[in-house]
Formats: structure tokens, sequence, C-alpha cells
């Protein structure tokens, strides 16, 4: 069979083009009946940048603090180990001079230099540790939820490096020794993990508050920063705030009103 | 043909065979006993219609495709719900949806992926239900 230039050139032409569009067909069908399939929880909350406010004239002790961290360790399966070194913590308690370092001096109040502060992950607008992460296990969720995926982790701990604030913990070692009761709803970590605090984003998808607020009776305020009318911005309008380390640009999304309403 | 070392060789090239096919030799006569996922849980068998998110012939060729879709989708994307072939709908969670139903993963799951030698590493993290606990 012979063929001119032309016919071939039309040929090749048309069958390039249906095997493409073929392809592309089809591809984009099956992607849609997937895709539609999966829809979110429609009794979760939505925000556009959660955040909180930490009113510490309702953390007088550090056993206001063990409230909320026991019930956020409990829920999530974070081990209880001793060493310094191995400790896992998802919310935990901090003297001033460590919580807010460069705000500290030597005529600062007694009052609070011996408050314990409960501090946790900021949350960031601007997460360093989500720049440094080489898998993106930690990403930033359209909520502002800096959020761990533990599929993907690798262990490298760039985010911990990364972190001001040393809101992540690894997993030296399998975490299930230590785990005092497991709760069956959510898993556990693996030994070569980092994790942190979630911000309840399990719970958030049903409806439910963190679990640290539900506890912390009115001393940690949850809500949308986005959201002019909430709960967090009104307090954040009536009340002096300050934030951890804001001079970084991390743009943390945990606010803390010292003194309260006694000094305001 | 003129061949050095003809003995040693030989016997080199029989031990060479006998070791590859040791793992066949071994196993010559012996039937391995077929899979068998069993799916009597208690919460199975209150079921009127004992059927799973999808079909059984779906679930079976396609249940590690669709636990990696929903494991992307709820942790990456914040979509939890799941809208089956038959409209009916479910919370995409390893722990709380599939394993209440089986509960028996050392009857179940382990079944057949002992039998295939596949390690899926799913049980590092996500807790097992406890065998014979009813939930």
């Amino acid at each position: 069979m012979s063929m001119n230039r032309r016919d071939f050139l039309r040929l090749a032409g048309i069958t390039s083009i249906a095997t493409l569009g073929g392809t592309t067909a089809l591809t984009l069908v099956r992607k849609n009946i997937e895709a539609s399939q999966m829809t979110p929880e429609p009794k979760a909350l939505t925000g556009k940048r959660w955040g909180m406010v930490v009113d510490m004239s309702k953390f007088k002790t550090k056993d206001d603090i063990r409230k909320c961290t026991e019930a956020c360790h409990s829920i999530h399966n974070v081990p209880t180990i001793a060493s310094a070194k191995e400790e896992i913590k998802w919310i935990w308690d901090e003297k001033f001079e460590h919580a807010f370092p460069g705000q500290e001096h030597a005529y600062i109040s007694d009052a609070i230099k011996h408050m314990p502060f409960i501090v946790l992950c900021n949350h960031c607008d601007n997460p360093p540790c989500v720049r440094v992460c080489p898998t993106k296990a930690t990403f930033k969720r359209a909520d502002g939820i800096v959020m761990m995926d533990m599929h993907r982790c690798i262990g490298c701990r760039f985010c911990m490096a990364g972190c001001p604030y040393g809101a992540r913990s690894f997993n030296w070692r399998d975490p299930r020794p230590f785990i005092a009761k497991n709760d069956p709803e959510f898993p556990t970590r693996m030994k070569g993990v980092v994790e942190k605090c979630t911000l309840c984003y399990e719970r958030l998808a049903v409806g439910k508050m963190p679990a640290c607020v539900e506890v912390s009776n009115g001393g940690l305020v949850f809500g949308d920063l986005n959201d002019p009318a909430s709960e967090v911005r009104k307090v954040l309008n009536s009340s002096f705030t300050i934030q951890r380390k804001p001079e970084l640009g991390t743009r943390p999304s945990v606010f803390y009103v010292i003194g309260g309403k006694e000094h305001a | 043909m003129q061949m050095y070392d003809s003995g040693k060789i030989i016997a080199g090239l029989v031990v060479f065979a006998v070791l590859v096919t040791f793992p066949y030799l071994i196993n010559i006569g012996k039937a391995y006993p077929k899979p068998e996922p069993k799916i009597d849980t208690p919460v199975i068998q209150q079921m009127a219609e004992k059927k799973c998110v999808e079909s059984k012939q779906v679930m079976k060729t396609e249940h590690m495709q669709m636990l990696n879709d929903w494991r992307d989708a709820v942790v990456r994307d914040g979509l939890r719900v799941y809208t089956a072939a038959d409209g009916k709908q479910y919370s995409m969670s390893l722990q709380n949806t599939c394993m209440k139903c089986h509960s028996n993963k050392k009857q179940f799951c382990d079944q057949c992926h002992n039998y295939v030698a596949v390690k899926p590493y799913c049980w590092d993290c996500h807790i097992e239900p406890k065998e014979g606990v009813q939930l």
C-alpha cells in the first residue's frame, strides 16, 4: 500500500488526538465518580482559620492544666514516658520564661514568674514545620489546622528543628507499652514518627469542640479567627493578648490573655 | 572434548540445582490450606442483609485501593463520608467502620494476607479489635 505524505500526516494526527482525548475522557469519568462518592461530614464545624485564646486567669495551678492534658492525651493515645528526652506531649505546661523568651526580665512579678502556662501547637498561619517537611507529611489544611499525616512521616525530624515552640515530639521507641489505656476509636503512633496536637480535627469533623477546650472551664476559647463575630474574635477585641515569639513571623493562632479582668 | 575439573564442576552444578529448587522439592505433594476468611462475627450475624460497603467482588479485588483512597480523603482532604454504589453512606474509618463489623482480624484479614505473604502496616498504628470481645 502506498500513501502520500498528506494522508500519512492526517492519519497520524487523527490517531493521536483520538488516543489523547479518549484517555482524558476516561480518567475524567473515573475520577468524577470516585470524588463524588466522598463528602465532608455534614455535622462538621467549619472555619477559615481555627484559633484559640488562652485566658490565664482560669489556669491558676498546674492541676488546671493537667486536666486539659489528660483529656487530650487519653483520647489521642499519647504515651506517658517519664524520660524528658523521650517524652511525648501534645499540650503541657511551661514557665513564662520558656513560653515567652525575650519578654522575661529581672523584675517580672512573682505571680507571672511562677504561673504555669498552658502551651500547645500554635497552628501557625505561616508554619515553618510545613515548609521543611520533605514528604508533606505535615501540611496546613484549608481551615488553618497544621495537620500530621502519619502515613507519610519518615521521621527525619526536620519539623522538630523548624518548630520554634517545641510543639513536636519524636517517638524514639514503640509508644504502645506506655499507653495506660487505649482509646479504640483513635490510632496510636509507631516508632520513628513525629507527633503533635492536631487541634482535634477528628472531633471538629463530628461537630465537637477540641477536648482541651471542653474541659478547660472557659479557660480556652476556640473559634474561627477569620470570622469577626466569633467568640475568639470578641475576646481578642476586648483584651490585650500576646502570642509566643511573634517576632519570628510564624503568625501563631494561639493567643494569651494575661492578667485578665482583675488588672485590665 | 576435554573438560578440566569435571568432577568438581558437575558436583557443584548438582548442589546448585538442588539448592535452587529446594523450596519446591520440599513442598512437593503438600497442599497448603486455602485461605478461608471468616465473616461470622456477632455484628455481621445480626445484619439482615449481610453486605459490605460494596459488593463482595469489588471488596475482594479493590479493598486495598479503597482503603488508600479513604485514607487520603480523610486525612488530607477532610472528607469523611463515603456514599456507596447503592446510596448508603458510611464513615470512612478503618478502626470505626471496617473493624466494627470485621472484629475478627485473625480470621478475616490475616487469612489471605498471610497466604500471599503481604504485610500491610495498618496495625503498626491502628488498633485492632480485641478478638472475642463483643463490641
